[in-house]
């Protein structure tokens, strides 16, 4: 692999971030998948001295309805609509959508209305009539991830911990997934692009650790929306999983690290969906290949208490990685809400080792 | 017969060379005006040539016979800077210290190459075992093994089709027309070399249309073995040993393929010249949809450009092969030489039809 | 009826005078690009779905043309909108949006 030949392709992608205001847009699945992920943004951000609304009003972008064919687009459009409304109302301009297939849906109805104006105006009406609400179009796109990646380095001055292995003082060894709708669709409004990403190599760069390159890099996690909702579908779905588990093992890494509310999910939960069904791991001895969402990673070399990244959620264990790095926590801590109360144990897998 | 008429020849290449030989025998004198310090241009990169594998120097030996005449002034290291219509003719600034005066000039500029970097998916520049078609003309120049990056010897090799031709992500919607047969003679050469390596060309459509090409690509099935999978690359990885690892459909069997080779060619499209989009500049001089020199007709008057004394030849107009090449040269010099002594033939007018092929390229 | 131990076989010839092509004209009429397929597989062969099921946009694009809805239905179904195939196809063909009228054609037309 020679790096210099993916850095020229890096500089021909580069996107425009905006440098602080943001309208936040929150994921309507991630809460449940991954619970700590977005307030982990909300606190990094803070603490950076950025200015960001979370607006209680807003809604799921419909993009899982969209994309399972139960609504209609124009009804996504105006959705959208209302969202970039409520942006305009707060004053203000950059918009930030913490999901990746969200972010796909706001580029395109962008795209789609630069093209044709007439459907703007469509759109713009239904609106009004709707809900009496007019919207300005964001000034500046980006997705969460975008964001963090722009902060980087900041996060790294400020980090308690780096990705390297406190025993060995190597590097971690990361393979990075992407979401499918961050770049696969509109490739320039993607840091990196489509095929060589940088958005998330960046970060693990920035923060010590090493990225591989596995075949498999660009194959879908599976999610697809229509795909895993039908239960009959979803041999399909965790195949999809599995041919990247396959590509990526033989490169040992020591955790996967992710942009979109769908793949970190079935990355984690298929590698035990897969272990009890055929009795295959992935990770060391036996175990799984830890998966973490960008903000839990950024939370992580921050110091922040694991057990607040809820990091306790996952299916595959990431204490290897945190007594990798040597990050200070509490395993009696592991299964306490945040009043301290004990929020039980998960079953043991039968195969897959916790 | 000497006739105290100048032409100008700008590019020293293989239409350039031809040209200005069958200019001088009619008693012109020509300025022969290269930029690289020889002559020859692409040529001189090409070992063996389709669909004979005749070694390419003999062609250029061949051509340099032509230019050793006494009127043909040969000026190498020479950068066309500046032209000023005069009278009929130019007054031509070379490298902005010498001045001469043609009567006429044909403009000879070839092609460049694709740069295999833009198809950012083949992973050229960025995978350590890919290669393109003219990077493995150096390496048979150069007499070395064919090796991976690792240093082994390739147990199999691919060569990818239409890499930056017939591709709007691209820009170039046009088929090279060279490639292909380029690319059955290179899987020939690699199997006289390595008889154990694995040989498998991807391809869209193979465009055998020349005398004798259709005979070279059932060489390559019937005594080489080369094996062609209709699909073309969408993509390659590289895995762990360096290897690159290949997807494609196989379309005539409707399913995905994947396939690991030790190094992968890239049969890389002819694109228009940067140096004639400069001298196209200085004469005013108009390009076609495909950026490469428009000729004032497609059927026609093919050497003929839209300012008037300037004339075209070879591969500027577009991707031609040798032999076409040579053939164009010769027509060029004759167009010339009627425009330098007003034969009759070059007052005919044909009717320009629109370019109803033009589609829109998003 | 008898059965004498066999069956009569079915033709398995595509019979293009019988083809519906309502369904393409509909799809070419929103989308004409649809004509530009060359047929080439990059499409498919970067296609996370065609790896595991039986999804080809290649074979989709000759089905419509073809009039096999009933294959195209069935196929159709795998995609999950990711678009890669867009990026890739040589004649720039906005293969999603061909999917997406696809599917609206077919409910459309009730098929
Ligand atoms: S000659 Fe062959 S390889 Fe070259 S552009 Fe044409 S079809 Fe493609
Ligand atoms: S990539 Fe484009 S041209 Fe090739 S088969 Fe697919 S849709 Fe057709
Ligand atoms: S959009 Fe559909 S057909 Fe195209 S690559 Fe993605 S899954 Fe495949």
């Amino acid at each position: 692999m020679i790096e210099e030949g993916k850095e020229k392709v890096w500089k021909d992608y580069q996107k425009e971030i905006a440098e602080d205001n943001y309208f936040y847009a929150r994921s309507c699945i991630r809460q449940n998948f991954f619970p700590g992920s977005e307030v982990a943004f909300l606190r990094i951000l803070k603490e950076l001295g950025k200015n960001l609304f979370d607006d209680p009003r807003h809604t799921t972008c419909t993009g899982i309805a969209y994309h399972s064919d139960i609504v209609p687009f124009d009804t996504t459009m105006t959705v959208v609509a209302r969202h970039f409304a409520l942006m305009t109302e707060a004053g203000l301009k950059n918009f930030v959508p913490s999901c990746i297939t969200s972010f796909g849906i706001y580029t395109e109805v962008l795209e789609l209305w630069r093209h044709h104006p007439e459907i703007e105006q469509k759109i713009k009406e239904n609106l009004l009539k709707a809900t009496g609400r007019t919207f300005e179009k964001p000034e500046n796109l980006a997705h969460s991830s975008d964001i963090i990646y722009k902060f980087r380095n900041e996060i790294a001055n400020k980090s308690k911990y780096r990705l390297v292995n406190k025993e060995t003082g190597k590097p971690l060894r990361v393979v990075e997934h992407i979401g499918c709708h961050y770049s696969k669709m509109f490739p320039e409004k993607g840091v990196g692009g489509a095929e060589y990403p940088l958005v998330l190599t960046g970060m693990v760069q920035a923060w010590g650790g090493e990225v591989i390159d596995y075949p498999e890099r660009r194959q879908c996690c599976g999610f697809g929306f229509r795909q895993y909702i039908v239960q009959a579908n979803r041999g399909y779905s965790v195949a999809c999983s599995k041919k990247k588990f396959e590509s990526m093992a033989p490169y040992k890494p020591d955790l996967i690290l992710t942009n979109c509310p769908g793949c970190p999910y079935f990355l984690d939960r298929w590698q035990y969906v897969v272990s009890e069904m055929e009795g295959v791991t992935y990770g060391e001895n036996n175990g799984g290949i830890p998966v973490f969402t960008y903000e839990e990673l950024a939370g992580m070399v921050l110091g922040y208490n694991p057990w607040d990244l809820g990091l306790q959620l996952h299916q595959v264990p990431v204490e290897p990685v945190l007594d990798k790095i040597g990050v200070q926590y509490k395993k009696e801590d592991k299964y306490k809400g945040v009043n301290g109360k004990d929020l039980g144990r998960p079953e043991s897998p039968s195969c897959l080792k916790i | 017969m000497d006739t105290n008429k100048t032409v100008a020849v700008i590019g020293g290449g293989i239409a350039g060379m031809e040209a200005a030989t069958f200019l001088s025998a009619r008693g012109i004198t020509v300025y022969l005006i290269e930029k690289e310090d020889k002559l020859g241009g692409h040529l001189l990169d090409w070992e063996r040539l389709f669909p004979t594998m005749r070694n390419g120097s003999e062609v250029v030996k061949f051509l340099m016979d032509g230019v050793k005449a006494d009127n043909i002034k040969i000026m190498l290291s020479s950068k066309l800077t500046a032209a000023e219509k005069s009278g009929k003719g130019y007054n031509l600034r070379i490298n902005e210290n010498v001045d001469l005066f043609a009567d006429a000039v044909l403009v000879t500029t070839g092609y460049d190459l694709f740069d295999a970097t833009k198809k950012e998916e083949y992973g050229y520049g960025i995978y350590d075992n890919v290669i393109t078609s003219a990077d493995l003309e150096k390496i048979f120049m150069s007499g070395k093994a064919l090796q991976t990056k690792q240093g082994n010897v390739p147990k199999k090799i691919g060569l990818v089709h239409c890499v930056g031709s017939r591709d709007e992500k691209a820009g170039n919607v046009y088929c090279s027309k060279v490639c292909c047969v380029t690319g059955v003679k290179q899987a020939i050469e690699i199997k006289q070399k390595m008889p154990y390596t694995e040989v498998f060309n991807f391809y869209m459509d193979l465009r055998m249309y020349g005398m004798h090409f259709e005979a070279l690509y059932k060489k390559a099935q019937a005594d080489f073995g080369i094996q062609f999978i209709r699909g073309r690359l969408s993509e390659a990885s590289e895995d762990q040993n360096g290897g690159i690892i290949l997807k494609v459909e196989d379309t005539l069997m409707g399913k995905p393929l994947k396939l690991t080779v030790d190094i992968l060619v890239l049969l890389i499209g002819l694109i228009p010249a940067k140096g004639s989009k400069e001298v196209g500049e200085l004469f005013g001089l108009k390009n076609g949809v495909n950026g490469f020199y428009k000729t004032t007709d497609q059927h026609t008057l093919t050497n003929s450009s839209n300012v008037d004394g300037v004339f075209f030849a070879g591969a500027c107009t577009s991707p031609k092969t040798i032999t076409n090449t040579i053939t164009d040269a010769r027509a060029a010099a004759s167009t010339v030489a009627a425009y330098l002594f007003n034969y009759r033939s070059l007052e005919r007018k044909i009717e320009q039809n629109e370019d109803f092929w033009l589609y829109n390229t998003k | 009826m008898k059965t004498f131990g066999y069956t009569i076989q079915n033709d398995r010839q595509i019979d293009f005078d019988a083809a519906d092509k309502k369904l393409y004209r509909y799809v070419a009429e929103k989308e004409p690009d649809i004509n530009l397929c060359i047929f080439c597989g990059t499409c498919t062969a970067t296609c996370s779905a065609a790896e595991f099921k039986n999804m080809s946009f290649r074979k989709i694009s000759l089905f419509l043309r073809r009039g096999l809805t009933e294959n195209l239905k069935r196929e159709i179904e795998s995609c999950m909108f990711c678009g890669k195939c867009t990026l890739v196809c040589p004649r720039g063909i906005n293969t999603r949006n061909i999917i997406f009228n696809i599917r609206k054609g077919i409910e459309e037309y009730e098929f």
